[in-house]
C-alpha cells in the first residue's frame, strides 16, 4: 500500500532577502520515484537540500510520516543523499566508505561485510572493496556514492544531479541503472535535475520548478503532452511559441489566420500562449495548401532533421525525417490537436 | 626556450648555498687538523663522529629533542584548535584572525624574544602581577620552561597555517555527507576532519620541530649563559672554540636524526592516506 511518505507544505526559503523557494506545495508517495526538474537557480536543490536537512527552511514544513522534520538535523532523517559531486571520503577506501554509516550505527561486523557485499552487487562494483577511490573514474565514483547511501535501506533516497559530471553513454546507462534500482529495492527516490530528458526517462512523477515556484506536478506523459504553461512547454522538450488570441472555444487567431482548436474555457479575445511542438508540424513542398513559409536552416539531427521555416508573421522550429533545402518554399502543415493554448503567466 | 632557462636560477642557487656548504659540512666532519684550520695537513678521521656519541654529548642532544618534542606538542595542541577556529569563521573575519596570528612574525625574531627576558624576568611583568595579586614570585627565566615558552611563542605561526590551510580546502560536502550518513559532530571530527587534516599537522610538525630542535637563539637568551642545547653546542665550536670539525659532526648527526623523524612522520602520514583510520 503506497501512503503520502513526504509532504511539503508552504515551504519557503530565503538567503539575504532573495527568496529561493517560494510558499511550494507538494507530496511524494512510498516508492515513488519523484524528479523535481528545472534550470539552473530554481531552487530544486536547495529544496532538496531543506528535505535532506542540510538547510533550515524559513517558513512551513517538512512532514515525514506525518511528522514534522523541521528542526530534526540531517543525522536523525531516515533519509539518505546522493551528492552532486558525490563528496566520497578521500581517506578511505571503497570498502570503508560504503560502510561509514553502517559503522556508526555500530552494526556487527559480520553484517557490515554482508550489507556492503550487497551495496556493491547492486551498484555491479563487486571485487573493488579495496581500491582507493582517487584510482576510480567518475562513473564508478558515482555507484560507490549511490552504493554508500543504498547500504543504510532508508526510506527515501536524495538524489542531487547524480548523473550530472557523466558523458552522454554512460549518463543513459546509469538512467536505466537507477530506474532498475529504485524499484528492485523498493525505496522512494527523490531526484533533482536539470535534463528534461532524463526527467521524462525515470520518473513516475515529475515536479517542474522555475523561479522557487512549481510550475506543474504530473506524470512524465502529462508534462510532455499537457504542458500547463509556456514556461514547461518550453522546457520539456522544446516547442514554438506564438502570441494568439483566443476568438471564441475552439477557435483560436495567430499567424494572421483563425485555426480549430482543442481547447475551452478562455474570455473572448484573451491573449494567449499557441504552443506547438516542434515534431507535430508536416512539411510539404506542395505550397498550395498550409501556411506557406521559407527553410532558413537545416540541421541534421541523427534521427531528424532540425529545420527553422520563417513565415511572415513567426519562424517556426520543426523536426522531420525529410529533409527540405535551405531557400526552399514550403507549407506547414497541423491538426488541432496538435495545438495547445496556453493563458499568458503575468 | 624560457622553460629551459627558468631552472638555471635554482641550480645555480643550490649548488652555491646548499650543495657546496653541505660538501664542506661532511668534509669537516670526517677530517682532523691537528695543527689549526689554517695548515693544509687536513687527515681522514673518524674522531669527530666518536666524540658526537659520548655520553655528555649525547645527553644534550637528546635534551635538544626532548624540549623540542614537547614544545611541537604543545604548539599543536594550541595549533590545531586555533587553526580549526580560523577555518570555520566567515572570510571577513578569517583575514584579521591570520593576519594577527602573523603579525608578530614581522617583527624582529630576536627582539621578540628579548621582550620575554622583561615579562618573565625576577623583577619582570608576570612576577609584578603575581606579586599583586598575592602570590609568591616564582623563577621562570634561564629554565626549561621558559625555552619551551620561547619555542612555543616563536615558532606557532608555523603550525597554525599548514593546518588552516588544509582545513579551509577541505570540502564542506564531505561534512555534509558524513552528517547525512548518521555522523554526531565528534564522529565527524574525529573520522573525516582530522584524519584529512593530518597531512597540514605533519608539515607543520615538521616546521615546529626542525627549527626548535636546532635552536640557539631561544636557549641562549631564555636559557642562561650555560644553557646548553646541540645548537648552543655547535654555535661555541664553530665561534668561541674553533673545533670546525667536531661542530660539522654534530651537524650531521643532528640532520641525520632531524632526517630518521622526518621519514617517520611522512611514512605515518602516507599509510594512514591510503588505508584508512578504522
Amino acid at each position: 500500500m503506497s501512503y503520502q511518505i513526504i509532504k511539503v507544505n508552504n515551504l519557503v526559503k530565503k538567503y539575504d532577502n532573495e527568496v529561493v523557494v517560494d510558499n511550494i506545495n507538494f507530496y511524494v508517495n512510498s516508492e515513488e520515484f519523484v524528479t523535481i526538474l528545472g534550470p539552473s537557480g530554481c531552487g530544486k536543490t536547495t529544496t532538496l537540500r531543506m528535505i535532506g536537512g542540510f538547510e533550515v527552511p524559513d517558513g512551513g514544513e517538512i512532514l515525514f510520516k506525518d511528522k514534522r522534520v523541521n528542526d530534526i538535523p540531517s543525522n536523525k532523517r531516515d533519509v539518505n543523499t546522493v551528492f552532486q559531486k558525490y563528496a566520497l571520503f578521500p581517506h578511505l577506501n571503497i570498502y570503508e566508505n560504503i560502510a561509514f554509516g553502517l559503522r556508526i550505527k555500530k552494526i556487527k561486523e559480520s553484517e557490515i561485510k554482508n550489507r556492503v557485499r550487497e551495496a556493491l552487487e547492486m551498484v555491479r562494483l563487486v571485487g573493488y572493496e579495496k581500491r582507493s577511490i582517487n584510482a576510480i573514474s567518475g562513473g564508478q565514483q558515482q555507484r560507490v556514492a549511490i552504493a554508500r547511501a543504498i547500504v543504510n535501506k532508508p526510506k527515501v533516497l536524495l538524489l542531487d544531479e547524480p548523473l550530472g559530471a557523466l558523458d552522454l553513454k554512460l549518463r543513459k546507462t546509469m538512467q536505466i541503472e537507477l530506474k532498475r534500482m529504485q524499484q528492485q529495492l523498493g525505496i522512494t527516490f527523490i531526484y533533482v535535475t536539470h535534463d528534461q530528458e532524463e526527467a521524462l526517462t525515470m520518473s513516475d512523477t515529475i515536479i517542474v520548478m522555475n523561479d522557487g515556484k512549481i510550475q506543474q506536478i504530473g506524470t512524465p506523459i502529462d508534462i510532455y503532452n499537457e504542458p500547463e504553461n509556456a514556461f514547461v512547454a518550453d522546457f520539456i522538450g522544446e516547442s514554438n511559441i506564438f502570441d494568439g488570441v483566443m476568438k471564441e472555444d475552439y477557435k483560436i487567431f495567430f499567424e494572421n489566420g483563425t485555426f480549430e482548436c482543442v481547447d475551452s474555457g478562455f474570455n473572448k479575445n484573451e491573449n494567449v500562449d499557441v504552443v506547438i511542438r516542434p515534431e507535430d508540424i508536416n512539411l510539404s513542398s506542395n505550397i498550395d495548401d498550409g501556411i506557406l513559409g521559407k527553410v532558413k536552416s537545416v540541421i541534421f539531427k541523427g534521427v531528424h532533421y532540425e529545420m527553422v521555416v520563417e513565415t511572415n508573421f513567426n519562424k517556426w522550429l520543426i523536426h522531420s525525417t525529410k529533409c527540405f533545402k535551405i531557400g526552399e518554399k514550403v507549407s506547414i502543415f497541423f491538426t488541432p490537436e496538435d495545438i495547445h493554448i496556453m493563458r499568458k503567466g503575468e | 626556450m624560457f622553460g629551459k632557462i627558468l631552472d638555471k636560477p635554482f641550480i645555480f642557487w643550490s649548488v652555491l648555498f646548499t650543495l657546496i656548504p653541505l660538501c664542506l659540512i661532511v668534509f669537516f666532519c670526517f677530517t682532523t687538523s691537528p695543527f689549526g684550520l689554517d695548515q693544509v695537513d687536513y687527515s681522514f678521521s673518524l674522531e669527530n663522529l666518536q666524540k658526537v656519541f659520548e655520553p655528555m654529548y649525547m645527553k644534550i642532544m637528546l635534551k635538544s629533542f626532548q624540549l623540542a618534542l614537547i614544545a611541537t606538542v604543545i604548539c599543536l595542541l594550541l595549533g590545531y584548535p586555533l587553526a580549526y577556529k580560523i577555518a570555520n569563521t566567515s572570510m571577513k573575519w578569517q583575514q584579521v584572525m591570520v593576519m594577527l596570528v602573523v603579525v608578530p612574525m614581522w617583527m624582529n625574531f630576536l627582539l621578540r624574544t628579548y621582550a620575554w627576558l622583561l615579562i618573565l624576568g625576577t623583577n619582570g611583568y608576570f612576577n609584578m602581577f603575581l606579586d599583586f595579586i598575592g602570590l609568591p614570585k616564582i623563577e621562570i627565566l634561564f629554565t626549561d620552561a621558559a625555552v619551551v615558552l620561547g619555542m612555543v611563542y616563536n615558532f606557532l605561526p608555523f603550525m597554525v597555517l599548514p593546518i588552516f590551510t588544509v582545513l579551509r580546502k577541505m570540502d564542506n560536502k564531505l561534512v555534509d555527507a558524513a552528517r547525512d550518513l548518521g555522523a554526531t559532530d565528534s564522529v565527524i571530527f574525529r573520522r573525516i576532519i582530522f584524519p584529512l587534516s593530518i597531512p597540514g599537522i605533519v608539515s607543520g610538525v615538521s616546521m615546529v620541530f626542525m627549527p626548535a630542535a636546532s635552536t640557539f637563539v631561544i636557549s641562549s637568551l631564555l636559557g642562561g649563559g650555560q644553557y646548553m642545547l646541540i645548537g648552543n653546542l655547535i654555535e661555541e665550536q664553530f665561534m668561541r672554540i674553533g673545533d670546525w670539525h667536531f661542530g660539522s659532526a654534530l651537524s650531521i648527526i643532528l640532520m641525520v636524526f632531524i632526517l630518521i623523524s622526518m621519514i617517520i612522520m611522512n611514512k605515518y602520514d602516507s599509510d594512514e592516506g591510503s588505508s584508512g583510520l578504522w
